[in-house]
C-alpha cells in the first residue's frame, strides 16, 4: 500500500531525513515515533506532495507521489501538525468547502457533512464558527475535514498534540472506528504509549533515519534482552553491594542510585542466572530491600532507542 | 474555465466577503462619497452659473472626474485585495490543507483572483447609477462611458494578477503588499515621469534637423493608466502623444498588449509557483 524508498530530504547541508525505506500493507496502523526534529512531519509533508524530496521515492496505492501528486491527493486525507481555519466559515460550511475541493457534489456533501460530524462528535457545533471552537474541536473538525473525500490513506501529524486526557481518549476512539472501517493510518507522535494502544506497527525515527520498526511487542523485545535490575539495600551496605554486583557476570554499567539506597545495573542473563543472581547476594549477606527487575515499558524504549539524539 | 458553480475558492471567497461587515461598510461610503462629489457638484456649478440648468461640457468635465475616481479606485484597492489573497492562507495556516485537496493550482489561484476582481466589479457597478446620472446630463456618447468601463476591468485584472503572483511567491503578505503596490505606482506614475524625461532628452539630443520616432516614449504612455484614460476623455491628449513620440500607433492597443502579457505571465507564474515542484530532474 505504502513504499517508501530511500527517502533523503536535504535542506541545504542539513539532512533531515537520511534514505528511509518503509513498507506498509493495506490497513496498517502505522505509529510513527521520534524526538522533535527527527523528521516526522517532514516524511508526511512529502507523502502528502506539499514538499519536494531531494531523493528517493514514496509510492501510494501504486501512485508514485512524484510523478502523479494530482492522483495522490485523492488517496489520501493529510492532517498538518499545526493547522489554521477560516474565520466567519461555520462548521458545516468548513466540511462543505473541503468537501467542493475534492469535486463531491453538493447533494452528496449535504449527507456526508452530518455523518461526519457525528463520527467526531461535533454534530452539536454544526452551526458553530469553527474559529471559535476549542483546540480539540479543532482538531476532530480538521479530522472529519481529512476524511470527506473517503480517502484509503490517513496522514495525520501529532492529531492528540494539544489535547487534554479526555480529549486525547475521544481522539483514540475516533482513530479505532477508522481503523476498523480499513483505512491505512499513519499518526505521528513523540509518546509512544499513547501509540501503542491503537497502533499494528510502529516506526521510530531518529535524526532522520528509521532506526526500529516492527509490531508493538517487536519493538519492546528490542530491548527485553537488556534488563535494568533495581537492588535496594540500606545506605551503609550500598559500597558494599556496589562492588558485589559489579564483579558479577552479565551486570555492567552499575550504578548507585540517586536516592543513595540502592544500586541499579543492566542485566543481560537468563532467569537460572538471575535466580542464582540473587541466592548469592543473599549468601554473602548483603541486607537486600527489595530486588526488582525493571519493566521496560514503551517510554524507556523509546528513551533508550533515541539515546543517541542531539 | 470553470467558473463559479464548480470552483469552491472563488464560492468561498465571494461568500465570506459579502459576509463580512468591513466590505459593506466600505461600499456604503464609496457610494456615499460618490453621490455626495456629484451632487455637489452639479449644485456647485448651477448656483455659480446662476442658471438652472447643467450644461453638457460641465457634464463632460464630472464625467472625466468620475472616471478617474474609479481608476484610482481601482488601482488602490485591486492590489490591497489581492496581495494577501495566498500569502495570509500561509499566514493563517491554511494553506497546506488547501494544497492537498484535488483541486487544480488554476482553480485555486483563478478562485482567488476572480472573487477579488468580482468584488471590485461589484463596487464599480454598484456605482453605475451615479454614473448614469451624468450620462443623462448629455455631453457622453454610450461608447465613451463602454470604453472607460472596459478598460477599467483590463486594468482590474491586470493588477489583481499581479496582485496573485506576488502573493503567491512572497510569504509574507506584508512584503506582497509593498511589492505589489510598488509595481501599481511604478507602472500608473513613474512611467509618467519617465516618460517626460524620455521626451525631454528626444529634444535636447535631436535639434530640429532629423525626427526620429521614440519607441520607449510612446511604450511608456501607453502602459499608463492615467494616459489612456487622458486619451479616451480628450482625442487631443492622442494627437500630442503622437505628435511628441512620432509613433503612429494607437495607445490603447498599446496598453491592451502590455496589460494583457502582463496578466497572462502574472497567473502562470502564479499557478506555477502555488505548489512544489514533485517532478525533479534526475
Ligand atoms: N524549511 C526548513 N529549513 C531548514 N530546516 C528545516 C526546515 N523544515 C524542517 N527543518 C529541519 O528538519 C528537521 C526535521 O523536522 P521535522 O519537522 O520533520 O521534525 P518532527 O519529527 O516533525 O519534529 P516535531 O516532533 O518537533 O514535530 C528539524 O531539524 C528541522 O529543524
Ligand atoms: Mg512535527
Amino acid at each position: 500500500m505504502i513504499e517508501i524508498k530511500g527517502l533523503t530530504k536535504k535542506y541545504g547541508s542539513f539532512t533531515a531525513l537520511d534514505n528511509l525505506n518503509l513498507t506498509l500493507h493495506e490497513g496498517t496502523v502505522f505509529g510513527f515515533v521520534g524526538a522533535n526534529g527527527a523528521g516526522k512531519s517532514t516524511t508526511f509533508l512529502i507523502m502528502s506532495t506539499l514538499l519536494e524530496a531531494t531523493s528517493g521515492d514514496v509510492i501510494i496505492d501504486g501512485v508514485n507521489v512524484r510523478e502523479k501528486p494530482a492522483a495522490v491527493r485523492r488517496l489520501i486525507g493529510y492532517m498538518p501538525d499545526f493547522f489554521g481555519v477560516y474565520d466567519q466559515l461555520k462548521a458545516d460550511e468548513y466540511l462543505d468547502f473541503y468537501g467542493a475541493s475534492y469535486g463531491i457534489p453538493v447533494e452528496e456533501r449535504r449527507k456526508l457533512i452530518p455523518q461526519l460530524l457525528e463520527l467526531v462528535n461535533l454534530t452539536h457545533k454544526r452551526y458553530s464558527y469553527v474559529d471559535l471552537l476549542s483546540r480539540g474541536m479543532k482538531q476532530r473538525l480538521c479530522l472529519a475535514r481529512s476524511l470527506i473525500h473517503d480517502p484509503k490513506v490517513l496522514i495525520l501529524d501529532e492529531p492528540a498534540s494539544g489535547l487534554d486526557p479526555r480529549a486525547r481518549v475521544e481522539m483514540r476512539d475516533i482513530l479505532k472506528t477508522l481503523k476498523k472501517m480499513g483505512k491505512t493510518i499513519l499518526i505521528s507522535s513523540h509518546i509512544l504509549p499513547e501509540l501503542a494502544e491503537m497502533c499494528d506497527e510502529i516506526g521510530v525515527i531518529d535524526n532522520g533515519r528509521l532506526i526500529a520498526h516492527g509490531s508493538v511487542p517487536e519493538i519492546q523485545a528490542k530491548l527485553q534482552g537488556e534488563k535494568v535490575i533495581t537492588v535496594k539495600v540500606p545506605i551503609d551496605a550500598v559500597s558494599r553491594a556496589l562492588s558485589f554486583f559489579e564483579e558479577q557476570p552479565h551486570v555492567s554499567t552499575i550504578e548507585m542510585l540517586e536516592t543513595g539506597d540502592g544500586i541499579t545495573f543492566k542485566y543481560l542473563g537468563n532467569e537460572v542466572s538471575q535466580i542464582s543472581l540473587l541466592q548469592q547476594a543473599v549468601k554473602k549477606e548483603i541486607p537486600i530491600v527489595s530486588f526488582m527487575e525493571h519493566v521496560t515499558n514503551l517510554e524507556d524504549v523509546f528513551m533508550e532507542i533515541t539515546k543517541g539524539a542531539e | 474555465m470553470k467558473l463559479m458553480g464548480t470552483n469552491p475558492v472563488l464560492f468561498k471567497e465571494l461568500k465570506l466577503r459579502f459576509r463580512s461587515f468591513k466590505s459593506f461598510n466600505g461600499m456604503l461610503f464609496f457610494l456615499l462619497a460618490m453621490c455626495v462629489f456629484v451632487f455637489g457638484y452639479i449644485f456647485m456649478t448651477v448656483t455659480v452659473s446662476g442658471t438652472s440648468y447643467f450644461r453638457p461640457s460641465e457634464s463632460f468635465v464630472l464625467f472625466a472626474f468620475l472616471s478617474y475616481i474609479q481608476l484610482g479606485l481601482v488601482l488602490f484597492t485591486a492590489p490591497g485585495l489581492t496581495a494577501g489573497t495566498i500569502s495570509s492562507e500561509r499566514e493563517k495556516q491554511t494553506l497546506p490543507i488547501l494544497l492537498t485537496t484535488s483541486q487544480s493550482s488554476f482553480q485555486i489561484i483563478s478562485g482567488k483572483l476572480l472573487s477579488s476582481v468580482a468584488f471590485l466589479l461589484f463596487l464599480i457597478l454598484a456605482g453605475m447609477p451615479v454614473y448614469s446620472l451624468v450620462f443623462l446630463f448629455g455631453g457622453i456618447s454610450p461608447w465613451d462611458f463602454i470604453r472607460i468601463f472596459l478598460f477599467l476591468f483590463v486594468i482590474l485584472l491586470a493588477f489583481g494578477s499581479i496582485g496573485v503572483m506576488f502573493s503567491t511567491l512572497i510569504r509574507k503578505t506584508v512584503v506582497s503588499m509593498i511589492a505589489t503596490y510598488g509595481t501599481m505606482l511604478f507602472l500608473s506614475v513613474v512611467t509618467g515621469f519617465l516618460f517626460i524625461i524620455t521626451m525631454q532628452m528626444k529634444m535636447m539630443n535631436q535639434t530640429g534637423t532629423v525626427v526620429t520616432p521614440s519607441y520607449i516614449g510612446h511604450f511608456l504612455a501607453s502602459i499608463n493608466p492615467g494616459v489612456l484614460f487622458a486619451s479616451f476623455l480628450s482625442p487631443g491628449v492622442r494627437g500630442m502623444v503622437e505628435e511628441m513620440t512620432k509613433v503612429d500607433f494607437p495607445i490603447w492597443i498599446g496598453f491592451l498588449l502590455f496589460y494583457g502579457v502582463i496578466t497572462i505571465i502574472a497567473i502562470l507564474i502564479a499557478v506555477k509557483k502555488l505548489r512544489v515542484n514533485t517532478k525533479r530532474q534526475k
